[in-house]
């Protein structure tokens, strides 16, 4: 048991500091750090730069340009891209069909696909959830019927997010009707630019443009763009969500949102002192330090100490669990640590070139959006409740 | 970075999990609980026999010079196993005071008998009317003769019915009030033990010392400067607490689970509801949680860096404190009424998680340890809103 970073793990530190002092833009971290809106250029310049770098993949195997860090380096990596304001790299692409292509795609999708998804020239978004089928996503009835060479699809997708931003979605089919749920599912890949591909805006409870509904009508898909083989698609779905679990507990973001939180506690007072040492407010603080410090060290026990496989997706569970938790928990605390400056409503302030007074603090402005927002954390991936039915039968085996 | 046990660290932990189930079976453990015995005479034998007595010191002093994870592994099991052997009163505090503030004479004289079992030390070092503030010291040792004339009581004192000697903290006259570290014989005329149990079935004492005389050679350190080594002595303590709780708490999940699954109403295993199901889900996330916490504050307990370790102990501390709790009573009502009978184990297990929060620093005392140091503004990073 050795439970401190090595030398060459610190050096590792040290290497992408630098090259995030020296490559990160400004204008682009201001935004991240004080939560405004990014555009869909502010995500491509980062990304294309991580890219240029060889870091914009570390989960891939290294022959597909993947860098093969250890856990460790991969924390450290988050930790510092989130302290200095990088904005997250869509996992849509990168995190999820990516290696699903890599280890399920013919030939033709790994040359089609993966070079535009690690450069950033194509960006990605999901279809796996409809308004029908949600927790219960087997469910799914967006259907998907062979013609020739093709598939047309009908049917629709929804909680598409960012699919603003997306060239390409990678959807869960019916493709038999007859068989037994799971079984009769298929994943293709459907280019947004297809005609009867209908993208809308759902606009979120904090007022923003996150998340999109996909309408579906008559679309043609090349069957070439079909991953794996025809029905076995809930098995890919499976892997990539187990794929998924190098960056779900969010240890980098929540413990950068953290020394936020802090940094206003410090600025606000109660009772003429800083409200950082109000007794209540304090108590509050430490215990969110200390469950992300739990986090933190969980996240890394589990990378570390597994084999990977099925058990660490299972394991991966309580990590999604109590990080979302804590990023919620983040938001809460440092809505209430603004006061009574949370309640101006002011999206206008989100954007980065308002030039506009602020009402209060300007850090005020997002405060409570930003709670509103991260409602959502405990929803997506599969709800908490999901979760914990995923770790009764799979790790406890009730 | 690395979490795993080495596999003689998982042998060591693994034999010892052996040498309970052959010694110490339910019966014979409650018959010590219910007798004036403070433990088991074959189990303390049987440890110096393996050598667990001399985990935490170096060769010199007839140590095996091993690191903080040997100790984590040896605790772990003894919460599992309930024991009531005075470990980590004689080996974790008292030892670790001796081996941090002793002279190197000292440590010769006073670790040869810990590590053969022979001498039983306890840590005397909060007082009844001091809560757990460790600075928070009455007893006097006023200097005479060279030595020093000892007086004052010390609360709780964790194994300090069977100690030989105590490791007392007390302010020495001519040191500017700053607290001091003396090794005194319990044997020593004006020496008096209350004995007693703690809920948890081990021994502690209150202790009263009344115009003790104390030779030179008793006291630890210098005069006056004992406070640093008496807060991380603490810490050792406290970190070793938590993960004997930990042992006990993977054994209240394990029954839990185990009871989940066998116990049978409206015609099937209880286990089968869902609102039963993510109950004890939570006590397995907070468990995994739990141990994370308290791998880093036993690695940090032994560290250099106070910060540091005081945040890694009173994290550990205050989690366990609370969840440790909290899994305890879901644990009791998921039993049903077997959960609050005697007989059943599970309220042993109970108990030791309640005792692991009442000692050293309760859950309430670590939190507000924890954002004192948090909250330093020499902890401030650069502000983005400047």
């Amino acid at each position: 048991m050795d439970l401190a970073y090595s030398s060459e793990e610190e050096a590792f530190r040290a290497e992408v500091r630098a090259f995030l002092k020296d490559k990160l833009p400004p204008d682009i971290a201001n935004k991240v750090k004080k939560a405004k809106r990014l555009s869909k250029d502010d995500y491509y310049r980062w990304h294309n730069t991580l890219y240029q770098q060889g870091w914009v993949s570390p989960n891939w195997p290294k022959e597909f340009g993947g860098t093969g860090w250890t856990p460790a380096q991969y924390q450290i990596f988050d930790e510092e891209n989130c302290a200095a304001g990088s904005p997250r790299i869509i996992p849509f692409g990168i995190s999820m069909v990516g290696p699903v292509i890599i280890r399920f795609g013919s030939d033709y999708q790994k040359e089609r696909f993966l070079p535009p998804m690690q450069s950033g020239e194509e960006f990605w978004c999901q279809g796996f959830s409809e308004p029908g089928s949600g927790s219960d996503l087997a469910s799914l009835k967006t259907k998907a019927v062979r013609e020739g060479d093709h598939y047309i699809v009908n049917g629709q997708k929804t909680w598409t997010t960012l699919g603003q931003f997306a060239d390409w979605i990678f959807c869960l089919v019916r493709t038999d009707p007859e068989a037994k749920q799971q079984m009769g599912i298929s994943m293709v890949l459907i280019d947004l630019k297809s005609e009867g591909v209908d993208m809308r805006p759902i606009l979120t409870v904090d007022g923003e443009h996150h998340i999109n509904e996909v309408f579906l009508d008559n679309v043609k898909v090349p069957a070439e763009n079909l991953i794996g083989e025809e029905n076995k698609g809930w098995d890919y779905a499976k892997f990539l969500l187990v794929n998924e679990r190098m960056g779900i507990a969010g240890v980098g973001q929540s413990k950068a949102d953290l020394e936020i939180l802090k940094d206003v506690a410090r600025l606000e007072s109660k009772n003429g002192k800083p409200l950082i040492d109000d007794p209540l407010f304090q108590a509050k603080l430490s215990r969110l330090e200390i469950d992300l410090m739990a986090l933190e060290y969980t996240n890394l026990r589990m990378l570390t100490s597994q084999g990977g496989g099925a058990a660490v997706g299972a394991l991966s569970s309580y990590l999604k669990i109590r990080g979302s938790e804590i990023q919620q928990t983040l938001m809460e605390l440092t809505m209430e640590a603004v006061g009574p400056y949370a309640a101006p409503w002011m999206p206008q302030a989100n954007d980065a070139e308002w030039n506009g007074e602020p009402v209060g603090p300007e850090y005020a402005a997002a405060s409570t959006s930003r709670f509103l927002d991260r409602r959502k954390t405990t929803i997506y991936g599969g709800s908490n409740e999901i979760q914990r039915n995923i770790i009764a039968k799979h790790v406890l085996n009730m | 970075m690395d979490f795993a046990f080495s596999e003689e660290q998982q042998l060591f932990g693994d034999a010892l999990r052996k040498l309970f189930e052959n010694e110490y079976s339910a019966d014979r453990r409650r018959a010590i609980v219910d007798s004036e015995e403070s433990y088991s005479g074959d189990v303390w034998g049987h440890f110096a026999e393996m050598g667990l007595f001399g985990l935490p010191f170096a060769e010199d002093v007839g140590g095996f010079g091993g690191n903080a994870s040997d100790v984590l592994v040896v605790c772990l099991e003894l919460g599992r196993s309930l024991s009531l052997e005075p470990f980590v009163a004689s080996v974790v505090l008292g030892g670790g005071a001796v081996r941090l503030a002793g002279s190197p004479e000292q440590q010769q004289s006073l670790l040869a008998g810990v590590v053969s079992g022979e001498r039983k030390l306890a840590a005397a070092f909060l007082e009844p009317h001091a809560r757990y503030d460790l600075a928070d010291v009455d007893t006097e040792a006023s200097a005479q003769d060279g030595g020093h004339r000892l007086t004052g009581r010390k609360a709780v004192v964790l194994g300090g019915d069977c100690a030989d000697t105590f490791i007392v903290s007390a302010r020495a006259s001519g040191s500017d009030g700053g607290l001091s570290l003396f090794a005194v014989d319990a044997a020593a005329p004006g020496v008096s033990v209350r004995g007693y149990k703690l809920v948890d079935g081990r021994g502690a004492a209150e202790v009263e010392f009344e115009d003790v005389e104390l030779g030179p050679d008793a006291l630890l350190g210098e005069a006056g400067s004992a406070l640093p080594v008496i807060e991380q002595v603490a810490d050792l303590g406290a970190a070793a607490l938590c993960a004997e709780a930990i042992g006990a708490i993977e054994m209240i999940n394990e029954m839990t689970l185990e009871y989940l699954k066998t116990r049978q109403q409206f015609g099937r295993p209880i286990g089968s509801f869902q609102v039963l199901q993510h109950r004890m889900v939570d006590l397995y996330l907070e468990l995994e949680h739990a141990k994370s916490l308290v791998f880093v504050a036993s690695a940090m307990a032994d560290g250099d860096n106070a910060d540091a370790r005081a945040k890694a102990v009173s994290a550990a501390k205050n989690y366990i404190g609370d969840k440790g709790r909290d899994i305890a009573k879901d644990a009791v009502q998921m039993h049903g009424g077997m959960g609050v009978t005697r007989e059943y184990a599970l309220g042993d297990y109970v108990k030791r998680v309640l005792v692991a929060d009442m000692l050293f620093g309760d859950a309430d005392h670590h939190l507000e340890r924890f954002g004192r140091i948090s909250a330093d503004p020499a902890a401030a990073g650069a502000s983005v809103w400047a």
